[in-house]
């Protein structure tokens, strides 16, 4: 490394140290810009990708209330998407760029949108555990180093908490309901239940980014300390609302004050990363419809504007 | 329910399920544009129509009373008691027939609601007022679009001329006289939407003719008749998906 590089990156990490935010214009290691990259721009494509499986249901919400709620949502995850490639493009990479790299396969995006959504319920469910889930990740990313990433987040947390309600209140409804709608309920919420868990990731001594990135403040928490406190929640909630959660090793841990679960299916986790869950082929095929099955759209517009710029130029 | 409330009611159903019928295909969209930024547009102006057509059903559900409500009049009607005129229910097709359905009924909801406005019956006018600027706005966003696609490569503009010449069948439709309109018009609660037509026409010519679009010659007799519940193939389609978990589970609450 040039020695004029260590002097920079020493100057880096003491202002990491003090609380400081890193700026697009400042100077920062190359490792740190591309995780940063590679972090928002999956986050941006979880935020698209998870537009199906909700968009799934916005043609048969049972009320007309719930339908404009459901399309409100989904929309504001476009506005999610949108938000975070622009702090990602001022990384320097392009929505072009990011969005290739997401058709080809070779970025991620969050594994938990490659279950389908079978059921009313599961609309609801979306809302209270992977909203849910979400949140605790992305209030505690909003203190992290990156300047825009950390203002998007701020954004983004209060709407997810009004999703995350909006979910609640579904859930709430139908837990109230007839005999057959706290059946869906607590059978949408067997299928959620365990998939919710793994959204937070391998275990800590599994997680070979971790290290580095907690010392960047590009993460906060670890991921065990993360899904933890999402479990203390919402076991609480799962109560008030009667449901049973699927894990016949949870246990209140008298000594840690915490709740104990049963192991994840880490098989189940890798398969659904590694392209086999049941939804991975279709959400990324419907995406790339969308966007190639209509690029005569974004050629039309830039053909009229540059035609209309000649015009003027004229 | 009296004749006059009866045609109050029938009035405010062919109001509102214009929207209902149209905002639900507007939403087919969601997650599926051509660029992020027209998922949420798209978005925006589906959850308008949808928010109308809930206050026009609302007002409906109350002429009705006896317990009726919004949800019942969207959720557990059949196809032939749907009042929209049919360029609503057509399916989305490609960007192009989306907006250039959106451009045509746009320009039309836009005249129908300036004159709604003073409508007698307070509701309606109301609504109407309300309503207007979302429409002003829908209406620039697919004028906008008409002239973009219109004018822009050899194949948007192809898929332009293809979607207007299948729309335009049914734009006659808009504009048919019709017994319930003439009756509430003499009351000024209605507007007769034959009167729209020459300024419909005169507006949407001249903007196709600047996106580089021809017209087609229509007929001038048409049968098409929404309003009388008798609708296409589409709408008993989009009526099964909308309505299938509420017919599912009768009488529970969501």
């Amino acid at each position: 490394m040039p020695e004029n590089n260590i002097v920079l990156e020493k100057e880096f990490e003491k202002r990491l140290i003090q609380q400081e935010k890193i700026e697009p214009r400042d100077w920062m290691p190359e490792k740190y810009r591309n995780q940063l990259i590679r972090l928002i721009s999956q986050h941006a494509h979880s935020e698209i990708i998870g537009m199906l499986p909700e968009g799934n249901w916005i043609t048969r919400a049972p009320s007309l209330r719930r339908k404009i709620a459901l399309l409100a949502k989904v929309q504001d995850e476009a506005g999610h998407g949108l938000y975070l490639y622009c702090a990602a493009e001022t990384l320097g990479t392009t929505r072009e760029e990011m969005f290739d790299q997401l058709h080809e396969g070779k970025a991620k995006y969050s594994s938990i949108f490659n279950y389908p959504t079978l059921t009313w319920a599961d609309i609801g469910m979306i809302g209270w555990l992977v909203d849910g889930a979400a949140i605790i990740n992305q209030t505690t990313m909003a203190r992290c180093s990156y300047g825009p990433y950390s203002r998007s987040l701020l954004r983004i947390c209060k709407e997810e908490n009004f999703h995350k309600i909006q979910g609640m209140e579904i859930v709430g409804v139908l837990c109230s309901g007839t005999k057959e709608q706290r059946e869906m309920a607590q059978e949408s919420f067997n299928r959620w239940w365990w998939p919710t868990l793994m959204m937070f990731g391998p275990h800590d001594s599994n997680s070979p980014n971790s290290g580095e990135l907690l010392k960047w403040k590009i993460k906060m928490k670890s991921n065990d300390e993360l899904r933890q406190r999402f479990i203390d929640i919402t076991v609480e909630q799962a109560k008030v609302f009667g449901l049973e959660i699927p894990d016949p090793n949870l246990n209140y841990n008298q000594k840690t004050g915490k709740w104990d679960t049963g192991e994840i299916n880490w098989e189940e986790f890798y398969n659904v990363i590694n392209g086999n869950g049941l939804c991975n082929k279709e959400r990324l095929g419907a995406r790339k419809n969308a966007h190639f099955g209509n690029s005569w759209v974004r050629d039309a517009a830039t053909t009229y504007e540059n035609k209309k710029n000649n015009l003027k130029a004229a | 329910m009296n004749l006059k409330n009866k045609n109050v009611v029938d009035y405010l159903l062919q109001l509102g399920d214009d929207r209902l019928i149209l905002g639900h295909r507007l939403s087919e969209w969601c997650g599926h544009a051509p660029i992020l930024e027209e998922d949420i547009a798209l978005a925006n102006i589906a959850q308008d129509c949808l928010g109308q057509a809930t206050f026009f059903l609302n007002a409906a559900a109350e002429e009705i009373g006896n317990g009726k409500t919004t949800d019942d009049l969207a959720y557990l009607r059949n196809p032939n008691q749907f009042k929209n005129l049919l360029i609503m229910e057509l399916p989305k097709g490609d960007f192009a027939f989306t907006i250039f359905r959106q451009f045509l009924v746009d320009n039309y909801t836009f005249l129908l609601y300036q004159q709604l406005q003073n409508s007698k019956h307070n509701q309606i006018a109301n609504i109407a007022q309300k309503s207007l600027k979302e429409v002003k706005y829908h209406l620039r966003h697919s004028s906008e679009w008409v002239l973009r696609l219109g004018d822009g490569t050899e194949i948007s503009h192809e898929k332009s001329q293809n979607a207007l010449n299948e729309l335009w069948a049914y734009t006659n439709e808009l504009f048919n006289e019709n017994e319930i309109e003439k009756k509430l018009a003499e009351e000024n609660i209605a507007i007769e939407s034959f009167k729209l037509k020459n300024e419909w026409l005169d507006k949407v010519t001249q903007h196709l003719k600047t996106a580089t679009l021809k017209i087609l010659e229509n007929k001038e007799e048409n049968i098409f008749n929404g309003r009388s519940g008798k609708h296409t193939e589409h709408l008993d389609h989009l009526l099964s998906e909308m309505q299938i978990v509420v017919r599912a589970y009768p009488g529970a609450k969501w």
